[in-house]
């Protein structure tokens, strides 16, 4: 295989990277271009990539085609930034990260066949370009050693430390002389919502004025899906200001950390809604899972498990957790539940 | 405190800060720091903005305080609200205190006053003798059991810094903190940047909180697969060499622990948490916003300095950070148990008129055990 090859293939598998740009300009292949009809079938391509993240699959390369790969993520992109539909665009990012996330665990702990020289060099060339990834465009870096790799303290802590799994504290992990080891999989979890963040910015950051009309189809198409499938979630009453922000965060079709959610959820149960009405507030978010939502909820509620119910956070520990945006309305409360109930005091 | 004793107490430090400018500096970075300090009866004063020591020494004449403090976070604008300030960087801190170590000896050298008539005891009543009151302030004296405990603490979180996080001795400052304990800062640049959740984990590491038997191969299910080796660095290391302490035992500890069971495991790492881990005050390191006490300053709690500590083994705290001046000064004296200042005995007494060197006076009335006449 040339280096030429694979450099394409590593395009195709990380097309968010700002090489892609390089090499379309290399290419110099226009817009304009991509309107003759023999481009169709990678604007159709480009219109699954979305489909299926909208779906909350993570959608299936074919490392054979690399051109064809790096081309319709280049035009979903712009599906999607004409689209305007932030909800899909967050889902893609998502699903789109975590496909990366597999190709960087992959060439992290290469195994491939053949002949003992091409294999050392293959092996060297798929880490190396994964060790890059990792320290150019989310400053981590990474030491291989014999069956681990290796980041320093301070890298692990600014991420890990913010995981809410117990496996992820600091104390639950091998770490000498300032390194913290870790399997390929749990150093390349440790950027996942970076890499979520680095493609969503892509779609921010891109600036097309107009688009061909093989991509105005697909862009109305988009469009309707949205309109079919999206629900434009309303609550009537006065919420305290850290739910409010919940619930825009989620009318945005933005992640909501899981604590917030946690709020959200133990907040609306004790206001008296059911699961049933909670369920469709989380339609938004870009992991949507109904069946995943309503298990969480029936446990939060506590109908499902030991029937523990659990309570809404303190305004201590949203505090603590950057949840809280107190107003003067809140003043004296110390639990977002009395938020009401104490204006009505004071009224 | 009285008015007669907070003058007493003034003039003495006003002495120290006039002669001892030598120990007091501004801290590195000083333009990026706040600093803030009490007087005796009032409140704090905070977001002041000290350049050089210059400035620092003026503030000291000129308003003597109790106790003077200085931020571990680096601000852009650090004379300003704390909203406003734009937070750049903090040194990791952390404080041991052996208040918080749980000590024998503790009630060996503690004091309870009556807040009603101010009698003392040594014992911990449930009513006052003379008054009949419940509410009582406690105090503790001079210990030399509790330096040398809270420097056990001090070894062991710089064998951590050292070997677990790769912090190198240059980076690692440690004082006595002016009262019975001591503060440890990191100058090391790469820790400046975290965020107080990610100092509570780093704390939690220090402290072997919230470790899961998991983590050494022990599972609900299987509890076959213990896997630690005493050639293993940080907490594994630690934990193994502890496991297996001769080789003989070794294989008998692994038979152990399979039959016990997952449960059992997880009580003995944390009866290991409450012997191996170091006892820092969580709050303090997780706090990147904190005004820490400023090295070379007098704790208004005893009178002692807060002085750096070049050789932690041979500091004598009652020795070497009893700084302020010797002349005679008289007092009433309430003081229970004996006290060991310089290496000079002094008490018990009895509610006495005693005449006192000025540092142990300074002790006896920051202690709130004695008043100036």
């Amino acid at each position: 295989m040339h280096d030429d090859d694979t450099l394409q293939i590593q395009m195709a598998k990380y097309p968010f990277l700002t090489e892609t740009g390089k090499y379309l300009k290399d290419k110099s292949l226009t817009l304009e271009e991509l309107n003759n009809p023999d481009w169709k079938p990678v604007i159709e391509k480009a219109y699954h990539r979305i489909t299926a993240t909208i779906a909350g699959k993570i959608y299936n390369s074919n490392l054979d085609q690399p051109d064809i790969e790096i081309l319709s993520f280049i035009i979903a992109i712009i599906l999607l930034k004409k689209s305007g539909i932030p909800t899909f665009s967050r889902r893609f990012s998502l699903q789109e990260a975590r496909r990366a996330e597999n190709y960087l665990k992959r060439d992290l702990e290469w195994k491939g066949d053949g002949s003992i020289v091409e294999h050392v060099k293959r092996k060297g060339q798929s880490q190396q370009l994964a060790l890059d990834i990792l320290r150019n465009e989310f400053k981590l870096d990474v030491v291989m050693a014999e069956d681990s790799f290796k980041v320093r303290v301070t890298d692990y802590l600014k991420r890990g430390a913010h995981f809410h799994e117990r496996e992820w504290k600091l104390v639950n992990r091998k770490v000498e002389q300032g390194l913290v080891f870790l399997s390929s999989d749990e150093t390349v979890r440790l950027i996942r919502k970076e890499l979520d963040e680095l493609i969503g910015s892509k779609i921010q950051s891109i600036n097309i004025e107009s688009i061909p009309d093989t991509f105005q189809e697909r862009v109305r198409d988009i469009k309707t899906l949205a309109s079919n499938t999206l629900e434009i979630v309303t609550f009537s009453g006065e919420y305290p200001p850290c739910v409010k922000h919940g619930i825009e965060v989620l009318e945005r079709g933005e992640n909501l950390s899981h604590s917030g959610r946690f709020l959200l959820a133990t907040y609306l149960l004790a206001r008296g809604q059911t699961v049933d009405q909670i369920v469709p507030l989380f339609k938004n978010a870009p992991d949507y899972n109904e069946r995943i939502t309503r298990y969480q909820l029936e446990h939060i509620s506590g109908s499902l498990g030991k029937g523990t119910k659990y309570q809404c956070p303190s305004c201590d520990k949203l505090r603590s957790e950057n949840l809280c945006f107190a107003i003067p309305d809140c003043d004296g409360i110390i639990n977002p539940i009395q938020f009401g109930k104490k204006r009505k005091t004071n009224a | 405190m009285h008015e007669k004793s907070v003058a007493t107490v003034e003039s003495a430090l006003k002495e120290y800060y006039f002669n001892r400018f030598d120990l007091i500096h501004v801290p590195t970075r000083p333009t990026q720091r706040e600093f803030g300090y009490q007087k005796f009866n009032s409140g704090m004063t905070r977001h002041i903005a000290i350049k050089t020591d210059k400035e620092l020494h003026l503030l000291l004449m000129k308003e003597i305080p109790s106790d003077v403090y200085c931020s571990n976070a680096y601000y852009s604008f650090p004379n300003l609200p704390m909203s406003e300030k734009d937070w750049k960087g903090a040194d990791l801190i952390f404080d041991i205190d052996a208040k918080d170590l749980t000590l024998s000896c503790r009630k060996d050298h503690s004091i309870f006053k009556c807040v009603s008539c101010q009698a003392v005891t040594k014992q911990h009543l449930p009513k006052c003798v003379k008054c009949g009151s419940t509410r009582f302030e406690s105090t503790s004296v001079t210990c030399k059991n509790c330096i040398n405990e809270s420097k056990k603490e001090v070894r062991k979180l710089i064998d951590i810094l050292n070997h677990d996080l790769g912090i190198k001795n240059e980076e690692i400052e440690v004082y006595f903190s002016g009262n019975e304990g001591f503060h440890i800062r990191v100058t090391n640049q790469d820790y400046e940047q975290l965020d107080s959740q990610e100092r509570a984990d780093l704390a939690d590491y220090i402290m072997f909180n919230g470790v899961m038997p998991e983590t050494f191969g022990i599972r609900k299910q299987n509890t076959s697969k213990l896997d630690l080796s005493i050639e293993e660095g940080g907490w594994r290391g630690r934990i193994a060499r502890n496991l297996f302490s001769s080789k003989i035992k070794t294989s008998q500890t692994v038979k152990q622990i399979m039959v016990n069971g997952y449960s059992a495991f997880q009580l003995k790492l944390d009866e290991m948490r409450h012997i191996m881990g170091v006892r820092v005050d969580p709050k303090v390191t997780m706090d990147i916003h904190r005004i820490f006490r400023l090295e070379g300053s007098i704790n208004s709690k005893s009178g002692l300095s807060k002085i750096q500590c070049n050789n932690l083994d041979s500091f004598d705290p009652f020795l070497q950070a009893c700084l302020l001046g010797d002349d005679e000064v008289q007092i009433i004296c309430n003081c229970p148990l004996p006290i060991t200042l310089k290496n000079k005995k002094y008490g018990p007494y009895d509610n006495e008129t005693v005449t006192l060197p000025k540092f142990v006076a300074v002790y006896m009335i920051c202690k709130g055990l004695g008043t100036a006449v």
